[in-house]
């Protein structure tokens, strides 16, 4: 079988669903865990995660109460794992768009059975990385001066500074996304509110479709308005994670104050988005028994990107140290071996092993193709992708340019169960996606299969 | 079930208007939200006609109009210090060792200050102008740019009990940094209250030069 599934042959193309699958069973497939039973797994999954986001609420609670004094920030780090979580965050919801958009734009058929997931996480994803950024400034309550809301104060937005920037590139990114991915929702809530069982779900689900029938022109409008939300979300990909890295790269802090950063982080956000995405991929499709719609070939490819994505950053790595000593700049060459060589080394070459020397296993096919190894390796960079936040906030922060102020930042136990509780927020909603909505798009795989084709079946005049 | 389907609606037909009243909601949410707090939670709203009971009912209409008593009497700190002195006992003594009826409140009212000063206990005036403790402001600094006392207390001489008349609220503040002409005079004229200028923004360019006035406007200028 799998001869036939890789073939090198370009000319034959490979096929997106395998296991014999007809239109039916695909809407059954994709729609039995949502009509089935909750299954006690679920709804363990959903306790603990709800466990978690409790967590999330007492630390935030205890946040507000407090004040950020009871994080570990000292005098040079005055960002610590606020800012590192929620470029984490916003990280992951990269790969999102990317598949969703970019993928489509490129009529990269093999997107279609994974950007509903995809898509999901990044919201989930976006959502988290906003509760941090709106948790980090310490007064949650004066979170509207971020926005242009005329008050007393006549406060406004600073339109000069990129974490304001920040503040419309992530609130687009999630308002977009969104759309994006409710847009695609539409036929396949239909499909679950025509083989709805009780009223309820019917009403529920028919609200939610906004009545679509499945017209012809239902079709043309909808296609319209995809093509154009993912003209919208392309640039999207690319700009929100370089104006994140704005927020860096914008001071002058040696070690932050590259020009480097904008595509240095789009490629790190793609690699861990991705590896995100493999990683509950892999969950998923075993559990639900999806095997035959995200085939190995799917994983493969997106193993590819990976290896793509984590090469380039590497390279990244590679030239903040080249232009270190190439700039002649003794402040810079100093941020960069105190990176390496400094109190922080152990994260910064847990950073390089994680990120660079993993991601390069998938060279081989036997690894890109094993399943267990692959898992392994998407955890081991969505871990790799958490340091390399870690290593540019808090590394660079920690030898200022007074050396009497230098100090050395580690969490409180407040920061690490806030962090915790970040995953008890993701996971609750990605339960409840699961269970609730079609982890897969039901019309898109439809379309890409053969017997979609207006010529399927026709006999071949070669 | 094929036929059941169709035979009856899935949903009532005032669904169709659902999404446009979720819009409309949202929308109107929003603005109301804003509304609230930008114009009925505002100083503007909330602080100015702040009027407390002071504990002797001491007329400025009578002391500051009537008597024409320079506001530097009293407060005298107005001029080389932050802070414009609230008088004490000792201050209102200077005239009312002698002066011991009023005429409309007799002898009742004065003899509270007598009360204070022989059992050495300071009144206790109730502050009307507050700011907050994260704002700093210094009056030496604005008397002697020109800036009268009316520009932020109003006209206290024809106050019977002293009421707040600005908002003095931080956009209150920034419209004077912002353009201060319309607000400065020379210093000789400082507590004249009823005094206006024929041209008050010509005259404050010209002051403004003269006394070389660049009000900050930068988050230090205010919180240090």
């Amino acid at each position: 079988m799998d001869t036939q599934v890789f073939s090198e042959d370009p000319s034959r193309r490979q096929k997106l669903v395998l296991g014999g699958h007809t239109f039916a069973s695909i809407s059954d497939v994709v729609c039995k865990p949502i009509e089935d039973k909750a299954p006690t797994w679920w709804l363990i999954g959903l306790m603990a995660s709800l466990s978690f986001l409790l967590l999330l609420f007492s630390m935030l609670g205890y946040l507000v109460w407090e004040g950020i004094g009871i994080w570990g920030l000292n005098n040079p780090v005055m960002w610590g794992w606020d800012l590192v979580t929620f470029v984490f965050w916003i990280g992951i919801g990269h790969a999102g768009t990317l598949i969703s958009a970019i993928l489509f734009l490129f009529r990269q058929k093999w997107r279609t059975s994974i950007n509903r997931f995809a898509e999901a996480m990044t919201i989930f994803a976006v959502m988290c990385a906003g509760l941090y950024i709106g948790f980090h400034i310490g007064r949650f309550w004066v979170a509207y001066y971020l926005f242009p809301i005329p008050n007393s104060m006549q406060m406004w937005g600073n339109f000069r500074s990129p974490l304001l920037w920040d503040l419309f590139a992530v609130s687009t990114y999630f308002t977009i996304s969104l759309l994006f991915w409710y847009v695609g929702l539409v036929p396949d809530l239909a499909t679950l509110r025509d083989r709805a069982a009780t009223k309820t779900r019917k009403f529920v689900y028919a609200i939610l479709s906004m009545g679509w029938r499945g017209a012809n022109r239902h079709w043309q409008n909808y296609e319209r308005a995809y093509l154009i939300l993912a003209a919208l979300s392309t640039p999207l990909v690319l700009s929100v994670h370089s104006i994140v890295s704005f927020d860096f790269a914008a001071s002058q802090l040696p070690g932050w104050h590259t020009t480097i950063f904008p595509p240095y982080f789009v490629a790190g956000a793609i690699f861990s988005g991705f590896a995100m995405v493999m990683t509950l991929m892999l969950i998923a499709r075993e559990i639900f028994g999806l095997k035959d719609m995200v085939t190995l070939h799917h994983l493969e490819t997106m193993n590819k990107i990976i290896l793509a994505t984590g090469t380039m950053v590497g390279y990244a790595y590679a030239m903040e140290f080249f232009v270190a000593w190439y700039s002649g700049n003794e402040y810079e060459a100093f941020a960069f071996i105190n990176r390496a060589f400094g109190p922080y080394a152990w994260a910064y070459w847990t950073m390089v092993s994680s990120n660079v020397i993993f991601p390069q296993l998938f060279w081989f096919k036997k690894i890109r193709t094993h399943i267990p190894t692959m898992f392994v390796i998407s955890i081991i960079v969505n871990i790799g992708m958490w340091f390399e936040r870690f290593v540019i906030t808090v590394t660079s922060l920690h030898r200022d340019f007074l050396p009497s102020s230098w100090e050395y930042y580690s969490p409180t136990w407040v920061e690490v169960c806030q962090f915790l509780g970040s995953f008890g927020l993701f996971f609750t909603l990605f339960l409840l996606f699961l269970k609730f909505l079609p982890m897969i798009a039901i019309s898109e795989v439809k379309g890409i299969m053969p017997e979609a084709n207006p010529h399927h079946g026709e006999t071949h005049h070669g | 079930m094929k036929d059941e389907q169709y035979k009856s609606p899935v949903f009532p037909k005032w669904v169709n208007t659902l999404h446009g009243f979720v819009l409309l909601g949202v929308t109107l949410v929003f603005l109301s939200v804003t509304f609230v707090f930008w114009y009925w939670l505002g100083p503007k709203h909330l602080e100015v006609g702040y009027i407390p009971k002071q504990p002797i009912a001491y007329s400025h209409k009578l002391h500051a109009g009537d008597l024409g008593i320079d506001c530097r009497y009293c407060h005298f700190t107005v001029e080389t210090s932050a802070h414009a002195a609230i008088p004490t006992t000792e201050t209102c003594m200077n005239c009312h060792s002698v002066i011991q009826s009023g005429s409309k409140t007799g002898e009742a009212e004065i003899a509270k200050i007598y009360a204070s000063f022989n059992e050495k206990k300071p009144i206790e005036w109730v502050k009307v102008h507050q700011l907050p403790d994260y704002a700093y402001f210094n009056h030496s600094r604005h008397v002697n740019s020109g800036v009268s006392c009316v520009s932020c207390h109003g006209r206290v001489d024809q106050m019977e009990v002293v009421q707040q008349v600005e908002p003095l609220s931080m956009g209150w503040c920034l419209d004077c940094h912002r353009a201060p002409e319309a607000h400065l005079r020379p210093k000789e004229l400082l507590t004249k209250m009823d005094w206006k200028a024929d041209d008050p923004i010509a005259t404050g360019r010209i002051i403004r030069e003269a006394y070389q006035i660049r009000p900050g406007e930068d988050c230090s200028t205010c919180h240090r």
